[in-house]
This record gives structure tokens, sequence and C-alpha cells, in this order.
């Protein structure tokens, strides 16, 4: 009887170290690949990291694509109707990538100012926009009537 | 006219679930046996009710009704009749009412093909998914009403999303929901043994089928949702651990350690609480799901209602189903005597450890796909968890579970000899890490993911041809058939199937991953390009036109050591009235490799930018998808889950329950 509770303990206790070490394991390497979402405004105020990949999201500006001679390399503008900055991305952007349509792009931001994208997401629903372009379109619209409403 | 009925057909099923829900229940604790009687009638009363409203709303979608609001933005008289059909479920509130659909369905066939349940039993579980019901009725009529009319009515309608104007998406979802809704049969079978509070192995023999159905719907659904992305988003990805592919995920991870929990307590009468937790867990996942594709909550490709109301609706049904069935079993599973004993090297033992690395990876999926509305509720900041972290956490946990995978069949119930287990497991271990060496070596692949994936799936097959020849050593010809179609033995045979699926999975997983070539470029017609020895040749675009769409028609062809062997027509639609662009792949598919064409956007003077893949293994992810279901559908066709069996082994199991409550 004695043995037979020693040995469920050693079951018990070599799941629940295995399972530790996973927990620990996987929370670490869910630490490095979170990839946080800055509006336009915030990248441009400096907000966000350098050396980091993240997300950034807004409206392409109308007029601003443009393709570069290898035919393949994209530039464009993304704003949040307040600030812009720009975006440049290497290959095939998605069906729904057109001028005024709200986007997110992952990439990085390089030392000049330019973000340069590895991935362009655009929504397959034409009525969808991401709730976090929504957020910063709605937040800076909102700031810019208040200073609108201070100036006068 | 019709639209009306079918919402009051909605009502009327609604005040039937109404009773379905408290009085059998009540009839089941205070012994009434008309009023236990009043379930099955019910659950066809709700059947027959939602059918009609179904049939309402397929009937308005195909005579384009455009003044029913939900078919005037879903619908249009150009769409062909298929996805007229396909429609009905295309959005947020006819996929609800096909999901109340399928639940009334699950219901009759508890309530027609389970008669051999003692009574109180079949009443509770009954009255159980009448609960259910109640939720996802209300739920429907008072949110989300399919049926709302529109004045003034439009002369053409919206039109269905064009994603999902293709047949993998038209029975995807239909799929998906049986899975989902079947849960909820493992869900009241498991809160009817808790209201009861009795728990036996007759128990886990009838709810086993129910849940291995379920489970094999789920694979299908989840087989088939990939299979779409993979061919229909165009850029060849075959899963993107998007939230809403989580949803689907995570009660098929718990439902996987269902079928293996299930399996211990009917064959040992152990793991008891832990397997009606696993079923109370599975079903609250389906309806976690649910709430976060309905929600709109996420972001997400999926998310094509956002509406707080009903999000707000989901969630406080979610809480109280999960709230109620955990204090329900927090009262009542300690009643729950412990099944039989076993030993640390026993088969119980592996079947544990496949449980808790599964329960495991769900809690990780479920950190991934909740953690961003966590910190954005938190104000932390908005964060996406990327791509490679679910497949860190994938890969972590896979190889142990296939070791265990291999090992777990060849060993014994309760007790295994560790000298005899070595013996049989030697061979196979050698095998196969011979096999990993070779493919890992540079004259091999050269990368040590496939050499592992390569032992992983050898270590499979070895053991499991292992335990083929044992079977087979003693019987030949004849009584080899007698035992795979009688029963006790189906089970092996299916388990067996199911898990070669895995290896053929693993396979078509990591040479997908690790070898697929991409390529973006730009083409002028008469072009070609080289890539793993195929050449391709650009012909151009021609502009045509399909029955509701335009289309951008490419053709690519494929030449191999000067021969063609392919015509690929990738195509850029433009549906008329969406007008969203949309690509349509080309693809050559075949055993080994798949290729794979899709068109970018014409770069001026016939030029265009083409994304080309070379795919190889590809097609093993799904036909390991089939494989896993074809072994469930196996295994649930045991003969001894047939009602005359099951009838014989009630006997027996009424008596514990009296004697237990003359006991009390």
């Amino acid at each position: 009887m004695k043995t037979a509770r020693k040995k469920r303990l050693i079951l018990i206790g070599l799941m629940v170290t295995g399972v530790a070490a996973a927990v620990a394991f996987g929370l670490q390497a869910f630490n490095q690949n979170l990839m946080f979402f800055y509006s336009p405004s915030e990248v441009v105020a400096g907000d966000a990291p350098a050396d980091t990949a993240f997300r950034v999201g807004g409206l392409v500006t109308n007029g601003s694509v443009a393709r570069q001679s290898d035919g393949l390399t994209v530039q464009f503008d993304v704003t949040d109707n307040a600030e812009a900055i720009t975006v440049q991305y290497t290959g095939i952007l998605p069906d729904l990538f057109r001028e005024g349509q709200g986007i997110v792009a992952h990439g990085k931001l390089r030392d000049d100012g330019m973000f340069v994208a590895n991935e362009v997401l655009a929504k397959h629903d034409e009525n969808y926009m991401a709730p976090e372009v929504a957020a910063s379109l709605k937040q800076a619209h909102d700031t810019g009537v208040g200073k609108g409403m201070g100036t006068p | 006219m019709t639209p009306e009925l079918g919402q009051f057909a909605l009502v009327l099923a609604l005040c039937l679930a109404l009773v379905q829900a408290v009085f059998p229940l009540i009839g089941s604790i205070n012994r009434t046996p008309s009023w236990m009687a009043l379930a099955q009638p019910l659950a066809w009363g709700q059947f027959v009710f939602l059918s009609l409203s179904f049939a309402a709303l397929t009937y308005a979608f195909l005579t384009d009704d455009f003044s029913v609001l939900y078919v005037a933005q879903h619908g249009n008289t150009q769409l062909p009749i298929v996805y007229k059909i396909s429609a009905v479920w295309g959005a947020h509130e006819g996929s609800l009412l096909l999901w109340v659909l399928i639940l009334s369905g699950w219901m009759v066939a508890v309530a027609s093909l389970a008669r051999n349940l003692p009574p109180e039993m079949l009443a509770r579980v009954l009255a159980v998914m009448g609960m259910i019901s109640i939720g996802f009725l209300s739920f429907l009529l008072f949110t989300s009403n399919p049926f709302e009319r529109l004045f003034p009515i439009p002369m053409e309608g919206g039109e269905l999303n064009p994603l999902l104007q293709d047949f993998g998406l038209a029975i995807h979802p239909p799929m998906l929901y049986m899975g989902y809704v079947g849960l909820s049969v493992a869900f009241s079978f498991a809160i009817a043994a808790l209201i009861g509070g009795k728990m036996d192995t007759a128990w886990a023999r009838w709810s086993r089928p129910w849940t291995l159905i379920a489970w094999v719907f789920l694979t299908i659904g989840i087989t088939l949702g990939s299979w779409w992305a993979y061919y229909e988003l165009g850029w060849g990805g075959w899963w993107f651990w998007d939230p809403v592919e989580n949803a689907s995920f995570m009660p098929w991870l718990v439902a996987t350690a269902l079928v293996h929990s299930l399996a211990v307590t009917e064959k040992r009468g152990a793991f008891k609480r832990w397997t009606v937790l696993l079923a109370l867990m599975g079903f609250s996942l389906s309806l976690l799901g649910t709430f976060l594709v309905r929600s709109g909550v996420l972001t997400s490709v999926h998310a094509f209602a956002t509406d707080p109301a009903r999000g707000l609706f989901i969630l406080m049904f979610l809480c109280l189903v999960i709230g109620g069935s955990l204090v329900l079993y927090a009262w009542r599973a300690p009643s729950i005597t412990p099944g039989g004993g076993f030993n640390m090297l026993s088969r119980e033992t592996f079947l544990l450890g496949n449980n808790l690395l599964l329960i495991i990876t769900t809690a990780f999926v479920l950190l991934g796909t909740l953690a961003p509305l966590l910190y954005d509720a938190m104000g932390w900041g908005k964060i996406s968890v990327g791509f490679p972290w679910f497949t860190a956490m994938f890969v972590m946990f896979m190889p142990l579970m296939v070791v265990i995978m291999g090992a777990g069949p060849m060993t014994r119930w309760k007790n295994q000899d560790p000298k005899a287990l070595l013996r049989s497991l030697s061979l196979p271990f050698a095998i196969s890490v011979a096999a990993g060496l070779l493919v890992a070596m540079p004259f091999g692949t050269g990368s040590w993911s496939a050499g592992l994936a390569v032992g992983l799936s050898i270590w499979l097959l070895t053991t499991l041809l292992y335990g083929a020849r044992k079977r087979f050593q003693n019987r030949s010809g004849i009584s080899l058939i007698k035992d795979i179609a009688g029963r006790g033995s189906r089970s092996w045979y299916a388990m067996w199937i199911a898990h070669i699926g895995i290896a053929v999975f693993i396979i078509g997983v990591t040479f997908v991953t690790q070898f697929d070539i991409e390529k973006d470029i730009r083409m002028s017609p008469g072009q070609t390009y080289e890539m793993e020895g195929y050449t391709f040749r650009f012909d151009g675009v021609k502009a045509q036109t399909g029955p509701n769409y335009r289309t951008q028609f490419g053709t690519v062809r494929v030449f191999q050591d000067d021969r063609e062997i392919a015509v690929l027509n990738p195509e850029k639609r433009t549906y008329t009235v969406q007008t969203n662009p949309m690509t349509e792949a080309g693809i050559d598919a075949g055993f080994l490799r798949d290729i794979y064409v899709s068109l970018g956007e014409p770069l001026g003077g016939g030029d265009w930018a083409l994304r080309l893949y070379y795919k190889p293994f590809v097609r093993w992810i799904w036909l390991g998808g089939l494989l896993i279901s074809l072994g469930g559908l196996l295994a649930a066709s045991d003969p001894r889950y047939r009602s005359k069996v099951l009838a014989r082994l009630r006997k027996p199991a009424i008596q514990p329950t009296l004697a237990a409550e003359n006991h009390s």
C-alpha cells in the first residue's frame, strides 16, 4: 500500500515538474513574441520601439502609392488623419489593398523613419476595419477636434 | 408571409425548449414517467419547427425575397443556386439558425438512437440539451433575427462575400457546427451523470460514440477549413493561428483528450472525474469559440458581425454554462467513486500523459488567443501574438506526444513489465532514430527538423506495424476479418488508422514548412522562370466574364524536362456587386508536391506580378486529417455501442443505482 502511494507521489511530482517547466518556457517565449500596435501619430511622436518589430495601421493615403522600378517594391503612406508615415513593402499586396482602405502592416522602423514591412494585411470584408485602426482613427479625430476648439 | 411563418416556428421551438428543459428534469428527480417521456416528442417538435424555419429562410433566398433584411444583405439574383443555399449560413443570423437546427438534430438523434438509456438518464440528457437550445434560440430571436423585414424593398441584394462562394466553404461551416454542437451531447451526458450522481463504465459506453462522432465532424470541419484557406485565400498557407481557427482547434484538442480519457473510463473505470471535467470543458470551449467569432472582439478575418449586444449575450450565456456546470461539478464530483487503480508503467499512465499534453497545449492556445483581449482590457497596449509563438509551443509538445503515442498502444492496461516493453520498443526505436539521422544528414535533407519529424513518424509507423504483427500472429484469414468486424477489437483498428493519420500529418506539416519555395516575381508574357526543376512560362492574362463576376484569366504553363506537365489558370476576379478583387490560385496538385501560382497585380504593358510556389507533401496534411476522421468513424461504428448490446449492459447497470438510492 505504502509503495503504491509513494509511486503515485513520484508520478504526480514528475507531472508537476514537467508542467511547470513547460509553462515557464512558454511564458518566456510568449513575451518575446508579442507584437505591439502603434498608430502613425505614436510612431511620429517617437513612441514606437526602434529595433523590435511592431505593427502599424491606418488608412492608405490617397495618391501615395508608388511602385519602384523593379515592379515589386511599393511605397505608400499610412495615416490616422493626424500624422502619416511611409511604409515600404516588397512583394504582392493583398487583394483588398487600395488607397483609402484601412490596413495593418507588420515590420520594423528604419533609421530614416521609413517603416519596412514584411507583411501587409487588408481585411477580407470591405466594411470591416481592424479594431486597432478604427480606435486610432477615432482617437486622432477626437484630439484633432479638441485642438480645433481651443484655437479660435 | 413565409418569413413570418419562419419566425413563428422559431418562437414555437423556443416554447418547446422551455418545456423540455424543465419538465423531464423534474420528472427524472421525482420519478414521474409521464414527465420524463415528454422529452422525446418535444425534441422531435423542436426539430420539426426549426426545419420549417430553416426551410423558410432558404425559400427566401431561392426566391430572392429582398424584403427580408438578411436576404437583402447576403443574397443576390445572379448568385448560382448552390450559393443561394449556402448563403443561408453565410453570415451571422443564418449560421446561428443552422447552429440551433443542428442542435435539434443531435437531440432527435439522441432521442431515437439512445432508447436503451435508462429513462431518467435520457430525460436529463435531453433536458440539458433543451437548456442549451433555450440559450441559443433566445439569442437568435432577441439579438439576431434572420427574418427581420426591410422597407423599402431593394431591387437587388447585397452579395454573399465572394470568398464564401466556394464549394469547400459552403460545407465547411455545417461540418464544424456538427462538431461544435455535437460536443453538447457529451456535455449533456456529463451533466446528467452529475445530476444523477452515478458514474460507471456504462456511462462512458453511452457517451463515447456520441463524442467520437462529434470529434470526427470537428476533424473534418477543421481539415476542410484548412484546405479551403490553402486554395482560396491565394497565398498558399494552410493554417494561420487566426483566433477563429484557434476557436475550432481548442475544442478539438479537448475532444481528442476526451476521446482517449473515455476509453480509460470505459475499459478500466478510471479517470471518471477527469473525463466529466473534459466533457464540460469541451463544450465550454465550443461556446467560447462561438463568442469569439460572433462578437467580433478579436482582430480576425472571420469577424463579420460587430455588435456589442450580441457579444454581451453570448458572454453571459457562456458564464452561465461554465459557471453552472463547474458549480455542479464541485458539488457532485466528490461523490463519484474512484475507479480501477494502475501502476506507474501502464497504458493508463501513457493516456494520462496524452491528456496532460493536450490540455497544456489547449491552455497555451487559449492564452495566445485571449492575450490580445486581456492586454486591451487592462490598458497594457494593443498586441498580437506572433505566429512563431504558437508554432514554437506546438513543436515543444508534439515530439513528446508522439513518443507517448507510439509506446502507449504497446503497453498493457493496469501493469506493464518494463523489460517486455523495452524489448518490443527497441527495434522501432532503432529504426526511427536511424531514419531520422539519415534524413537529417547533409546528403539527406540537411535539416534537423525534418530529421526529427521523419524519426517521429517512423516511430509511430513501426510501433503500429509491430502491434499489428503481434495481433496477426495468432490470427489469419477469416478470423482476421472476424476480428475487424467483431465487437471489442474494432476500436484497435480505429486507433491504428487514426495514428497512421497523425504520422502522415507530421510528414506533411514538416516538409511543407521546411522545404516549400515561394517566389514573388514580375513576368512579361512569354517569359520563363525556373524553380526546383520546373520551368514556368507566363502566357499572359485575358479578360473574361463569369456568371456573377468579371475575371482576369491568366495562363501559366509548367514544364519539366521540356515536357508540359500542367496548365495553370490563376485568376483575379471582381464580383459585380461587391467590387472586391479576389485571387483564385492555379494549382497543380500531386501526391508528393503541389505547384501553386497566384496572380498579383498588373504592372503595365501586359506584365504581372506573380507568386510561384513549390509545396512538397502539402496534401499529406489533409490526408492525415482524413485518416484521423476515418479512424474516429470506425471507432464509433463498433458493434459494442449498438442498442442491443447496450441494452444488455443496462440491466446490471441499474442495480447499483437502486442500491445507492436505498442506501441514502
